[in-house]
């Protein structure tokens, strides 16, 4: 399951603090900090500690979104032209025998580069 | 061995015309060999669907009441060409939007006229004695038009390079998002399928051959603009009813930082008369080379990287300079496939019939560049000689004195040789000040990845990069890394003073 967790400015070093309290392997897919923004990481955990890290991460004082899935795909805008694929750091667009787009969902790490890219706005991020 | 076009027309009419995809004859020559193929088959259909942005529609309102002649007109606020009397116009596929986001544009009024909606009509007119009405305000759909002919300058290339990035930077361009450091490649075109790949001589396709156009039965009126055949560019200009078109095959899009454009389907049937037309329609993705051109550098010649067949760029990776890159397609093969196929199917049922060219196109034609009389202003023209610098281990008070002395906000830091590397802003030394981390130095909080210009350098690629960086100044750098001058977003103003003179 992925986790988005934003940070509070104030660097505390909350995803390692959990690490060493749950006992949990998190896996750091994709992290930003922004002098603006604060910081972001989005973070893959096994399904069955998704609940007790995200709660422990909360009580450390980090916003913590659940990510039921990835990138949502409109089929009715999409015209399989595959712009998306190059650009995907992780392969989650592919093309079937008959060059119709696939997406591998679970793969996506959100980091929105294919919304842009798609020439007729049928990849979108819905948190 | 030849057929007649006559002789063509008439197994077609009577329902025994053999039609195959141009995806399918490499193959059915290979098996029955070129006599055969000839004998075996009596047209081959071709397809290609993606971005065409030399697009767009001839629109006739009717007469309004006081009747106007439109002079400014605009469609859902995309403005259409007001230069021919008097309601009528041409809509553009690229025009942006005035007010809405720019991602809507000529191609979206389009795509939405095409699916049914009302679009807002505006016009304006500075009145005559026969056309006193100065203003309207309306809403139109496609069946209130009197025509609504889609003409399209330049549609369906033979084919189209393919593009990289070299730069530092992500570039947002109409080939799509190209990433930094040759990360992708983007290529457009359906290969095997393309109609003029398929008659490279152009001795099938030319004015008035029947084509499908957006979903509608169209043709050809000749030679589309920038027509480069003798570099294997030619281009086709086409034209269709729009009120026979539909949204599977015409469809509006937005390049990110580009602007608006239209995915268009074009497929063209091809009457297999001779030997020369099974040669020529047998060709494979494998045949057709494009060139990869870097798209980091911002100039017309952009410089080639390779060339790679189609079929290369279709595997979804090439090899370059010994590192893979992955490669995608900007058009859609799956939707091109469609056309060929819808096409096959209305000559299969009779309902299309083919032709001959009645003008041929220029075989041996090359595009010409731009014929430039002024002289491109460059860099070196306004920007500020006189730049105040900082040395690397400089304390940052030192900065801050030399910021307010200078009364600039970037001050360009050289390192102990007098190279460039890199800029402290004001904002640096507001953000030293306001979390005191024992960050004493210039080098400390010094910006190290720094964009910079030459001075020979055009000005709108300058003003290109500090657009695209976000940033107001630009050192100005020579051969040798050394600072030389500085560029200000705020001399940008100095070439549109009124009436004034560069300085």
């Amino acid at each position: 399951m992925k986790l988005l967790v934003r940070l509070i400015h104030e660097s505390r070093p909350i995803i390692a603090q959990v690490v060493k309290d749950t006992g949990v392997l998190i896996n750091v897919e994709r992290a930003r900090s922004d002098a603006h923004e604060g910081e972001e990481a989005l973070v893959d955990v096994p399904d069955e500690s998704c609940i007790q890290v995200s709660e422990r991460m909360r009580s450390l004082g980090a916003e913590v979104r659940i990510l039921e899935e990835g990138i949502s795909h409109d089929e009715d805008e999409c015209v399989d032209c595959g712009a998306c694929i190059s650009i995907c750091p992780k392969g989650v667009f592919s093309f079937d025998e008959d060059w119709k787009l696939q997406v591998a969902t679970k793969k996506c790490i959100l980091c929105g580069r294919c919304i842009v890219s798609c020439p007729h706005a049928a990849l979108s991020m819905s948190y | 061995m030849e057929k007649s076009i006559d002789e063509i027309n008439r197994r077609i009419r009577d329902g025994s015309a053999r039609v195959v995809t141009a995806d399918e004859m490499p193959d059915i020559v290979c098996e029955l060999g070129e006599e055969g193929a000839l004998r075996e088959v009596d047209v081959v259909t071709t397809g290609t669907f993606g971005a065409m942005c030399s697009s767009g529609a001839f629109l006739n309102f009717g007469h309004a009441e006081p009747p106007i002649k439109m002079e400014r007109i605009w469609l859902n606020d995309v403005e259409a060409y007001g230069g021919i009397a008097a309601v009528d116009t041409y809509i553009g596929a690229t025009n942006k939007s005035v007010t809405r986001m720019e991602s809507y544009g000529g191609a979206h009024v389009i795509e939405d006229f095409i699916s049914g909606q009302a679009i807002e009509l505006r016009a304006q007119s500075s009145g005559s004695d026969c056309y006193p009405r100065r203003s309207i305000t309306t809403e139109v759909r496609l069946e209130d038009l009197n025509q609504a002919i889609m003409v399209n300058p330049r549609n369906a290339y033979q084919r189209y390079d393919a593009a990289i990035n070299t730069s530092d930077d992500t570039l947002y361009t109409y080939m799509g998002t190209l990433l930094p450091h040759c990360a992708n490649v983007s290529f457009s075109g359906a290969g095997t399928l393309n109609p003029i790949s398929n008659d490279p001589n152009l001795r099938l396709i030319g004015s008035g051959v029947p084509i499908f156009l957006g979903g509608a039965q169209g043709m050809v009126v000749g030679e589309g603009t920038q027509h480069s055949s003798a570099g294997n560019f030619a281009t086709l200009m086409t034209t269709g009813d729009m009120t026979e078109m539909n949204t599977d095959f015409l469809r509006a899009a937005y390049m990110h930082r580009y602007g608006p454009t239209l995915y268009l389907g074009v497929g063209i049937p091809l009457p297999i008369l001779d030997i020369e037309a099974v040669r020529r329609t047998a060709v494979r993705d494998e045949d057709i080379m494009v060139s990869i051109r870097d798209y980091g550098v911002p100039s017309r010649s952009r410089p080639v990287l390779g060339q790679y067949s189609y079929a290369d760029l279709k595997t979804g990776a090439i090899e370059l300079n010994g590192e893979e890159v992955k490669t995608s397609s900007l058009s859609s093969y799956r939707h091109a496939k469609k056309v060929a196929n819808i096409v096959k199917s209305w000559i299969e049922d009779g309902q299309m019939t083919l032709c001959l060219p009645t003008r041929y196109l220029d075989p041996s034609k090359q595009a010409k560049p731009m014929r430039e009389t002024r002289k491109v202003i460059l860099v070196q023209e306004i920007m500020q000689r006189k730049v105040v610098t900082i040395k690397e281990d400089q304390d940052i008070t030192d900065a801050a004195k030399k910021l307010l002395r200078g009364e600039t906000n970037h001050l360009p830091v050289l390192n102990e040789m007098g190279k460039l590397t890199g800029v402290v802003t004001t904002f640096d030394i507001a953000k030293a000040v306001a979390r005191p981390e024992r960050k004493v130095k210039v080098q400390d909080i010094m910006t190290r990845n720094v964009i910079t210009t030459q001075a020979d350098e055009p000005i709108d690629i300058a003003a290109q990069k500090l657009d695209h960086h976000r940033i107001s100044a630009l050192p100005v750098v020579d051969a040798q890394n050394q600072c030389i001058a500085i560029l200000h977003a705020s001399d940008l103003g100095k070439l549109f003073k009124p009436g004034g003179k560069l300085p």
